[in-house]
């Protein structure tokens, strides 16, 4: 019977590694639909970032309450994990706590892994309480409608369930330690399990017990198993990519914008420089009409973002009422960016009329006052920003639709050398009243 | 008052085959903003002052490009750099001040994509050089006492890091520096990047400046000191909304530091 229950436990570990890879693969493949930029400077500076912002969580600081509560889960993510290995190893051997012949190391480690399960339990529930009942703003904002308040709400409850079931099975398990079944051995300290254990052994028959603990242990495994497949649609990918993404942000100050390089050389040619590479092609278009045009690095940065909404309640647009919503910026270029995937997917021809203008309105790319709040804001610094003036690059270069004041601007800058109509020869005016 | 001060160009400097040690990128508010004008002079008065070699471009000098960039328009932003940088670079300019943070960023950190390699340093800056240098003094000053709230700029502060000189010069002025609510990194935009100080803002249910100056006069504050021409233009007019204009003055950092030495 024993090998049945081996099978049947790799085969769904199996099925949920190969789906996992797959839809990572997917995401991989729309990341690099992006244009290519080089990242690949300065390691020893993208490394220590990864592992302050990443790792330490340094920008989390900023809002404590939330940086505490996000921090338990965090390190609960990481460290129960070890527990998750020996599960996957005792299901494969038909062992039971494989891992338990390292001794007192191993009671602490499962002790301090109940703590901490304890903690991302209470975290989550807090979680779910600043969400919905003290509903913090930015929780509420009209981008977070239907599926990613869902995506959130599943999440949260996901993990109460999985920490539920992994102190229930820990009860379990020591009531049948002190049942002295042979299979159950003396393993494991349990400062939290341990408070109810001894109702467990008092209430339940050691059927029961053993029926409860095996419950416990497959639902939690294929809990996990469905949680890790859950994550290519959801949010919570950023417990992935925002280690990858802080090591591949921007290095340079955030006010320096990138220049485009094929504009460069028509504006020699205008110009009648002499270093004009003649032979290079005429630059297909400008600016970012889809995600396409975008860099690989704002298509991860749509990826990694958890719609945590930071840089949004830090928008002097959107705190001022304006429908500008950095999120949504980053939102809208996933959702878009999957489109084109399944696009891709089921060979369906794109349709020339769809983009990512299609989400993200002129009247949202023309609130920003490029102030960068956003990106300063982001835990996992994630750029809004960059993509907006992509957008605007677009708007005005290929399609002409500043604004016409902007236009004006244009004009006077061109004419005057200044963005006001003032004549150029007055602008040493001033000079004389000194 | 002092005498009338005659402000030398680069070109004058150039006909004695001589170039300044320092040129002074005056911006397009510099140039043409009636109260922009006013911290120009104040600058000009203080390189007098401290007398340190330097000069304007004039009519040379030409808009650095950023509102068209931050507004999409790289060509235009692309035809302003490459001209500027062939004079600046005709010229042989290895310094530059400037008293916008704007012209600063652009110059700085985006004029070397094109081959524009200087020195670019925002006043504020400088103006903390030449205190901690003792070149400048402006202790014991008009503002003694005197509270002062101070508003970082996006452009000299998240997007450039610079948050401690400005700070540093309202110390030395001896005045009472009281921090906004959001400051520093958390500064909130007084509503003007990106080209939004050229259009009309998108409807919403408050304007950015007025958000901003509400803040900023909730510090009981008698002056709220800026470092750019744009923050200085919307935090007046935030001001005004409130009329508070006789109460609450806005000054750059270049007016407190030459008023408090009487220039």
């Amino acid at each position: 019977m024993q090998w049945i229950s081996q099978v049947v436990f790799a085969l769904i570990l199996i099925a949920a590694i190969y789906f996992f890879s797959r839809n990572v693969g997917k995401i991989r493949r729309n990341i690099l639909l992006g244009r290519d930029e080089d990242r690949s400077d300065n390691k020893p500076q993208r490394w220590r970032n990864m592992l302050r912002v990443a790792f330490g969580q340094s920008k989390m600081a900023a809002r404590p309450i939330p940086f505490i509560l996000h921090f338990i889960v965090y390190a609960g993510f990481i460290l129960i994990n070890i527990e998750v290995l020996e599960i996957i190893l005792d299901g494969l051997f038909g062992t039971h706590r494989i891992l338990s012949f390292m001794g007192p190391i191993y009671d602490v480690a499962i002790g301090f892994f109940e703590i901490l399960g304890l903690g991302v339990l209470i975290a989550c529930v807090l979680f779910l309480t600043r969400r919905f009942i003290s509903r913090i703003p930015r929780f509420h904002k009209p981008e977070m409608a239907g599926w990613p308040t869902r995506d959130a709400t599943i999440i949260l409850i996901s993990e109460i369930v999985l920490m539920t079931a992994l102190l229930i099975m820990n009860g379990a398990d020591q009531a049948l330690q002190m049942l002295g079944n042979p299979h159950y051995i003396d393993a494991g300290a349990n400062p939290v399990s341990g408070l109810y254990a001894g109702w467990m052994h008092g209430t339940f028959s050691e059927g029961q017990l053993i029926f409860i603990e095996r419950a416990c242990w497959w639902f939690h495994i294929i809990g996990i198993l469905l949680f890790l497949n859950f994550l290519p649609y959801s949010k919570h990918f950023h417990i992935i990519l925002a280690f990858p993404n802080t090591y591949y942000a921007d290095l340079t100050p955030k006010g320096r914008f990138a220049n485009i390089e094929s504009v460069t050389n028509e504006v020699k040619m205008m110009l009648g420089l002499p270093d004009v590479d003649t032979n290079a092609p005429p630059p297909e278009s400008f600016g970012a009409k889809d995600v396409q045009d975008l860099t690989w690095k704002n298509l991860m940065d749509a990826y990694s973002c958890t719609e945590c909404g930071r840089c949004t309640s830090v928008c002097p647009a959107n705190l001022t009422g304006k429908v500008l919503s950095p999120r949504k910026i980053m939102m809208d270029t996933r959702d878009r960016l999957e489109e084109v995937g399944k696009e891709m997917d089921s060979g369906v021809q794109p349709t020339e009329e769809k983009n990512l203008h299609s989400y993200i309105s002129k009247e949202e790319l023309w609130a920003c006052t490029s102030c960068n709040a956003c990106a300063e804001a982001c835990p996992i610094n994630i750029n809004p920003l960059n993509i907006i003036v992509q957008m605007r690059q677009y708007l005005v270069m290929e399609k002409s639709e500043a604004p016409n004041e902007l236009n004006m601007m244009f004009n006077n800058i061109e004419n005057n050398g200044a963005p006001w109509q003032f004549p150029a020869s007055d602008r040493d005016a001033w000079a004389n009243q000194v | 008052m002092s005498e009338p001060v005659h402000v030398p160009t680069v070109a004058e400097f150039a006909q004695r085959g001589e170039t300044p040690e320092v040129l002074f990128w005056v911006g397009c508010a510099g140039s043409f903003d009636e109260r922009a004008q006013k911290v120009t002079k104040a600058m000009v008065k203080i390189l007098n002052h401290v007398g340190i070699s330097y000069a304007i471009l004039g009519k040379e000098e030409s808009c650095s490009g950023d509102p068209a960039k931050r507004a999409g328009n790289e060509f235009l932003y692309q035809m302003q750099a490459m001209n500027n940088i062939a004079i600046l670079n005709g010229y042989g300019i290895k310094k530059i001040i400037t008293t916008c943070p704007h012209c600063f960023n652009t110059l700085k950190n985006e004029y070397p994509q094109m081959g524009g390699n200087y020195d670019v340093v925002h006043h504020s800056s400088y103006l903390q050089e030449l205190i901690d240098s003792g070149k400048l003094t402006v202790e014991g000053g008009s503002f003694k006492g005197r509270k002062i709230t101070y508003h970082d700029s996006c452009y000299l502060g998240r997007a450039n890091n610079i948050y401690e000189a400005p700070r540093r010069v309202l110390e030395a002025l001896d005045g009472e520096l009281v921090e906004l609510k959001r400051c520093r990194a958390n500064g909130l935009c007084c509503g003007a990047g990106g080209a939004q100080v050229f259009k009309e803002s998108e409807s919403g249910d408050k304007e950015i400046n007025v958000e901003r100056a509400e803040e900023a006069l909730s510090t009981g504050a008698g002056v709220i000191a800026s470092n750019c021409p744009f923050c200085m233009t919307m935090l007046r007019d935030g001001v005004k909304h409130f009329n508070k204009e006789d109460d609450v003055e806005v000054l750059d950092l270049a007016e407190l530091v030459s008023k408090a030495n009487d220039l």
